[in-house]
């Protein structure tokens, strides 16, 4: 009998029907968007000219927080710097042996499996043990590395308790985790068809020539993925440089990165209008390099226009 | 490592034209070159397939020597963490440090893996039913508002933490949340940018037909979605269940900021106060770095297919 039902009633009713339901499957959606994403980026912009600790009410303070942070507050500067090189050290170099090994796996042979297991192995380790891990194998006198170092001869820093060795232990630390990114860059690498490659090997072009003007642009869209993601989160590191040295940044604040200051400022000293205003800074410095990353992408990542 | 700059790319897309132009007489030209040199390129190809091999083969051992010494460290005295000259394998073997560990007054690790299990847990569950549901409809479903919606959606994806956790924090705690779990797990069953931007590319690819036939037999959309298409997406539901369980068993910085009492801590916070406190007993304290490994390379070798399924999928969104 429901053929003999009018069907153009019956489709809006259908459509109305279909509103209702998408409406219901993302309203839990659109009600985080707005209450965890949007309202808080705004009212940490607010927050950043006030002065706040919680127990009382945000009290306006107009730029106050701002001339704190480029005049008065001397962790600023370590922190920063600290980030900085943190992220312009780990980023380019994870980067560049995420792409080696991965090109290194890139190739059709028994126990590929395996190798690539073991790579993406440490990323399953929880930050706060692997940090843990890495405090016991870089321990400056006793530590299996140093000892190594030792047996080739080789003085062994004190890593983690010298501030000019505590960031590049911390780097190393990170390069720990890069097989994530190592699988990301093999499955773009298994996208490239094989065919250009052989084309541009017939054509005479050598090794190097293949990777540069074949493999590279065909993958440049994952290099520009990896590269942002990496950004992104290197700005932000924390975890490992809380557990290596703590809310102070120990040795002498040189693992202090702005993440931990700001966590310090917020949750130890409940300064929660400074650390919106050092939070909102840091976003718009990652805004700004993830928008020159982007932009100059337009140069360097070959996109497909057919 | 290797002598190259990522950013530098020399007239690429004038070489590929070239490539692609010559393609054609290529093929005529491989098939003569390697009739007339059988033996050359296997050799070759033998040194660096070798090469190759012995590079990986070096990698993997940097990349396991953390892993053997966090466990043999565990299995050590607390003397003999750092004994010297370094001791390359735990003698005596010391099993008790597990079962101490597990027990410990003030860190009593067997209820952080359990505070885990549960935290991960129920993140885990949310995360699957509210992202799914999200995504078929973005995908699949016409309403008011869907475009803007999703072009938020894609735009938060970029969102670092940093700019929204303070309010976050505070909004928690004027609704009396601190101290509990509510913080950490309620957000999860209102949905997650990243996954459901995944589970829409998912719902994209299955065929509409099916859900049509359901239509013309009158099924209501909430039919449809839950018999026909969920049951469909079952390798995206578990892609994002193992991510979800992975990553929350990895997150500290949440737990750190709204958990007090340390009997509630999971995991990653419980090592972390361990730490703070019992600095000395480097043994126990690597057997609570095995406790908290462990879980998870159980779950990857349960579920390896769905890991390696989801960072390919990582790597194509950008």
């Amino acid at each position: 009998m429901a053929s003999i039902r009018n069907p153009w009633s019956n489709l809006s009713r259908r459509r109305r029907h279909e509103a209702w339901v998408g409406l219901l499957f993302t309203l839990p959606w659109i009600i985080s968007l707005f209450a965890l994403t949007i309202y808080p980026i705004l009212d940490t912009i607010y927050l950043s000219f006030t002065d706040y600790s919680i127990l009382e009410a945000p009290k306006w303070v107009g730029l106050s927080n701002y001339q704190e942070i480029f005049l008065k507050d001397a962790s600023i500067q370590p922190a920063v710097y600290n980030s900085l090189y943190y992220a312009l050290l780990s980023v380019p170099i994870g980067l560049v042996l995420s792409l080696g090994l991965a090109l290194l796996l890139n190739m059709r042979a028994a126990g590929i499996g395996v190798y690539r297991t073991i790579f993406y192995l440490p990323s399953l380790v929880p930050p706060v043990a692997a940090t843990i891990t890495f405090l016991v194998l870089f321990e400056p006198r006793a530590g299996v590395i140093n000892s190594i170092l030792k047996f080739f001869g080789l003085p062994g820093p004190a890593w983690f308790s010298d501030p000019a060795w505590s960031k590049p232990g911390m780097i190393i630390l990170s390069l720990w985790g890069l097989g994530y990114m190592t699988l990301i860059f093999l499955a773009g690498l298994q996208d490239v068809p094989r065919s250009l490659l052989e084309a541009a090997e017939i054509d005479g072009a050598n090794v190097w020539q293949r990777f540069w003007h074949v493999t590279i642009p065909m993958i440049s869209n994952v290099i520009l993925f990896n590269l942002v993601m990496n950004v992104i989160w290197s700005f932000q590191v924390f975890t490992q440089a809380l557990v290596i040295g703590g809310t102070n940044g120990t040795p002498l604040e040189s693992t202090l990165m702005v993440m931990v200051l700001i966590y310090r400022n917020a949750f130890r000293y409940f300064k929660m209008g400074y650390a919106s205003a050092l939070a909102f800074l840091t976003f718009i410095v990652i805004m700004i390099v993830t928008v020159i990353i982007f932009r100059t992408s337009d140069a360097w990542v070959f996109t497909d226009k057919d | 490592m290797l002598g190259f700059s990522l950013i530098k790319i020399d007239n690429r897309a004038t070489s590929l034209d070239e490539i692609m132009a010559t393609e054609q007489t290529s093929v005529k030209q491989i098939t003569t070159e390697l009739r007339s040199t059988p033996n050359r390129p296997s050799i070759r190809k033998r040194i660096t397939s070798v090469l190759r091999h012995v590079v990986l083969i070096s990698a993997v051992l940097i990349f396991l020597l953390p892993f053997y010494w966090m466990v043999i460290s565990s299995l050590k005295e607390n003397t003999m963490v750092f004994s010297n000259p370094v001791q390359w394998y735990p003698d005596p073997i010391r099993w008790r440090n597990f079962i101490e560990a597990l027990d410990y007054p003030g860190f009593p690790f067997l209820k952080f893996l359990w505070n885990s299990t549960y935290y991960a847990g129920f993140v885990t569950i949310g995360t699957v039913i509210s992202c799914s549901m999200a995504g078929y409809a973005f995908a699949r479903l016409r309403y008011p508002g869907k475009n803007l919606f999703f072009s938020l959606t894609v735009a938060s994806l970029m969102i670092p933490g940093i700019i929204t956790f303070i309010p976050v924090f505070l909004f928690f705690k004027n609704l009396g949340w601190l101290g509990t779990y509510l913080p950490l797990i309620v957000p999860a069953f209102f949905g997650n940018a990243f996954f459901i931007f995944m589970m829409r590319q998912f719902f994209f690819g299955l065929p509409e037909e099916l859900a049509d036939a359901a239509r013309v037999d009158g099924a209501g959309e909430i039919a449809i979605f839950f018999r026909i298409m969920l049951p469909l997406v079952k390798p995206a539901l578990l892609v994002t269940a193992v991510f979800t369980f992975l990553w929350t068993w990895h997150e500290f910085f949440g737990p750190l900021i709204y958990l007090s009492n340390q009997d509630q801590y999971p995991l990653s916070l419980g090592l972390y106060a361990f730490r703070g406190r019992r600095i000395t007993e480097w043994g126990l304290m690597m057997a609570g770095a095995v406790l908290t490994t462990l879980p998870l390379v159980i779950l990857f070798f349960i579920a390896q297919r769905y890991f390696l399924e989801g960072i390919k999928l990582s790597g194509l969104k950008g």
